[in-house]
């Protein structure tokens, strides 16, 4: 089939792609001692993969479960939840408490949260009546913002001691990846993607919509909030490693559609994934060794994603 | 009128409180008995500070309530149409070209730049067809992001971030006597918008209607949007950005007495002034030594606020 054959063809040329980036990543510009550079480097760029792949992956997962290439997680402030759950966290046991324990327990403890917490949120926003898209995003862009303006709010009243504790947890960014999360994050990502392998197919048939998915015997709720929770603790990984950003997922969902051409997710999964490796590694790349920025890569996809969210809207409209 | 002389009252009441809130002990009885300190705190910190929430809150509320009427929607304001990170954006550009300039040239430098961010979300607002009146908002949010993101790339170039975010956010804790006294000048654009109320609750029916009772349908729109420029870039400059207050003050009085912006405008500018009172107390009030800062008070607010509006409204409605 030729669809199948370019879908194969635009993997193979994403991968060379990615597989690109990650060299010159790796090796551009490097003096001195291998020995030092070589794991140096290695922990940044495994935290990159990992916030690549996840973004990608959580986006195409929330717009198969929610029929549309629009939304994505970031977007219906699912990211904020997590800067919110973190915050809560540490306001109600006190940062002596938190900073006690292992990274890797908060972590844990701070996925549970944000799973139930983004359950709740997905069936307050979908569950109910039906809502215009337009409407729908306008909820979830000021959700997000009230969730955000939220946890700043309770930030500002803890002790400034305790907001130490939380802005080490929370603000991280692409330049700074915590590494004593890297392993358990290693862990989830690979959970959820070996999680989500055999569920390739059912995941084309949850793409139908539920009325055609219900009478193909998809167990819906069940079905959703299952990859719900997929989502989530993606979210929450990219969250913890690098901080919220709101429309890198978009990005890298609309150019796997567009590289793919069809919407099997066995494609389109691995696409995703690789394209956001591509933007995030290769971005990271340029704008360390050519313009020799450091922390300004967020600010770059958020420029990027605004406008290409403003031009999907508009040509949406004209459609 | 006699509800409008209680609300008057209520926020003379906040604005009082205000000047007796606060870490450095203020009382009435060292001020009636001279104390040489009480004085010096007064004059120099909590008396501008209290005139600048009075003027700020009301000249914002005033531009939000504008704002609606021209663009014709129900749920934009400076903060969501690219005016005020453009605002932002034109202080920085001037920090960068002529660092030593006056603050009113910085301030008209951002309200310069705030025209040209109005004037872009108007443009793409034109290429939408499909004029539903959620994304009028939507659009305006994601533009505010991109042109804020822009911003923080520029400062982060030139190692200004700091200064931007004194900006971003909205907080008096800094207003000091000398450094408010340009929200005079915002509160004067507020009070022409005043005047000219009648002109622009006719521009608000449309162009269409507009032009055959006789109006200057696009002058009347440019001097409104310039009024706007104004009024956001001398708050912006003074007391940093103020999110959601001119979107939210303006829709609850509408709530209660519906559309004539004649009417509405003492109002809005009344509840305004007394809504960011409140906040400013609170926020100082709550976590005492620190404050919290007034951006982020209104933040948390308004945001609820703006998401109930949203809830509530039918799609014909907004």
């Amino acid at each position: 089939m030729p669809h199948e054959r370019r879908a194969r063809l635009a993997l193979l040329v994403l991968g060379l792609l990615a597989l690109g980036a990650i060299l010159a990543f790796m090796t551009l510009g490097a003096r001195g001692n291998w020995g030092f550079v070589l794991p140096f480097r290695g922990r940044k760029l495994l935290g990159l993969l990992l916030v690549g792949h996840a973004v990608a992956c959580s986006t195409v997962l929330f717009q198969t479960v929610t029929a549309n290439r629009i939304l994505t997680p970031a977007i219906m402030g699912f990211d904020s939840l997590f800067v919110l759950c973190s915050t809560v966290l540490v306001a109600l046991f006190g940062s002596a408490a938190v900073a006690g324990l292992d990274p890797r327990l908060v972590f844990g403890l701070n996925v549970l949260l944000m799973v139930g917490a983004s359950m709740a949120l997905y069936l307050w926003l979908f569950g109910g009546e039906e809502r215009s898209l337009h409407r729908l995003l306008l909820i979830g862009v000021v959700f997000g913002i009230f969730l955000r303006m939220l946890a700043e709010f309770v930030q500002r009243l803890l002790d400034p001691n305790e907001f130490m504790v939380l802005s080490d947890m929370l603000f991280a960014s692409f330049g700074t990846i915590p590494p004593t999360l890297l392993g358990i994050a290693v862990a989830a990502v690979a959970g959820v993607t070996l999680w989500l392998v055999p569920r390739l197919s059912r995941l084309d048939v949850i793409a139908l919509g539920r009325p055609v998915a219900v009478n193909l015997g998809i167990r819906w709720r069940a079905e959703v909030l299952s990859v719900l929770a997929a989502v989530s603790v993606l979210v929450a990984v990219s969250a913890a490693l690098v901080g919220p950003v709101l429309f890198f997922g978009l990005i890298a969902a609309s150019l796997a559609h567009l590289a793919v051409g069809q919407s099997a997710h066995r494609y389109l999964l691995p696409a995703a994934s690789l394209v956001g490796i591509i933007m995030l590694v290769g971005g990271q790349t340029v704008l360390e060794r050519v313009f020799a920025f450091n922390i300004a890569l967020g600010i770059l996809v958020e420029f990027a994603g605004g406008i290409t969210f403003i031009a999907l809207l508009i040509g949406k409209g004209r459609r | 009128m006699s509800r409008l002389a209680a609300a008057v009252a209520l926020t003379a009441g906040l604005a009082l409180a205000s000047l007796f809130v606060g870490m450095s002990h203020v009382s009435l009885r060292g001020i009636l008995a001279g104390q040489e300190l009480d004085w010096l705190v007064l004059v120099e910190s909590r008396l501008p500070r209290m005139l600048a929430l009075l003027l700020s809150g009301a000249s914002m509320a005033i531009a939000g309530l504008l704002t609606q009427i021209v663009i014709r929607n129900r749920f934009v304001e400076p903060a969501n149409t690219g005016t005020m990170e453009s605002a932002g954006l034109g202080l920085l550009v001037m920090t960068l070209v002529a660092p030593g300039a006056p603050v009113i040239a910085k301030m008209a430098a951002g309200a310069g730049f705030a025209m040209a961010g109005t004037a872009l979300f108007l443009a793409i607002l034109r290429r939408v067809p499909l004029r539903d009146p959620m994304l009028v908002p939507l659009v305006g949010i994601l533009l505010s992001g991109v042109i804020y993101a822009g911003t923080a790339f520029v400062a982060y170039r030139f190692d200004l971030i700091q200064t931007v975010l004194a900006w971003t956010q909205g907080d008096l804790s800094g207003v000091l006597r000398g450094r408010y006294e340009l929200l005079w000048l915002g509160a004067a654009m507020a009070a022409l918008a005043w005047l000219a109320a009648d002109r622009f609750t006719v521009a608000g029916l449309g162009r269409d209607i507009a032009s055959s009772l006789g109006l200057a349908h696009g002058r009347v729109v440019a001097l409104g949007l310039a009024i706007v420029a104004l009024v956001t870039a001398v708050v912006v400059v003074t007391v940093g950005m103020i999110p959601f207050l001119g979107l939210i003050v303006p829709n609850i009085v509408s709530l209660a007495l519906g559309d004539n912006m004649r009417r509405a405008v003492p109002w809005v500018a009344v509840s305004g002034a007394a809504l960011v009172l409140a906040c400013d107390i609170l926020g100082r009030v709550i976590r005492a030594p620190y404050e919290v800062p007034l951006g982020t008070v209104l933040g948390v607010l308004g945001s609820g606020v703006f998401l109930v509006l949203i809830l509530r409204s039918r799609d014909r409605a907004a």
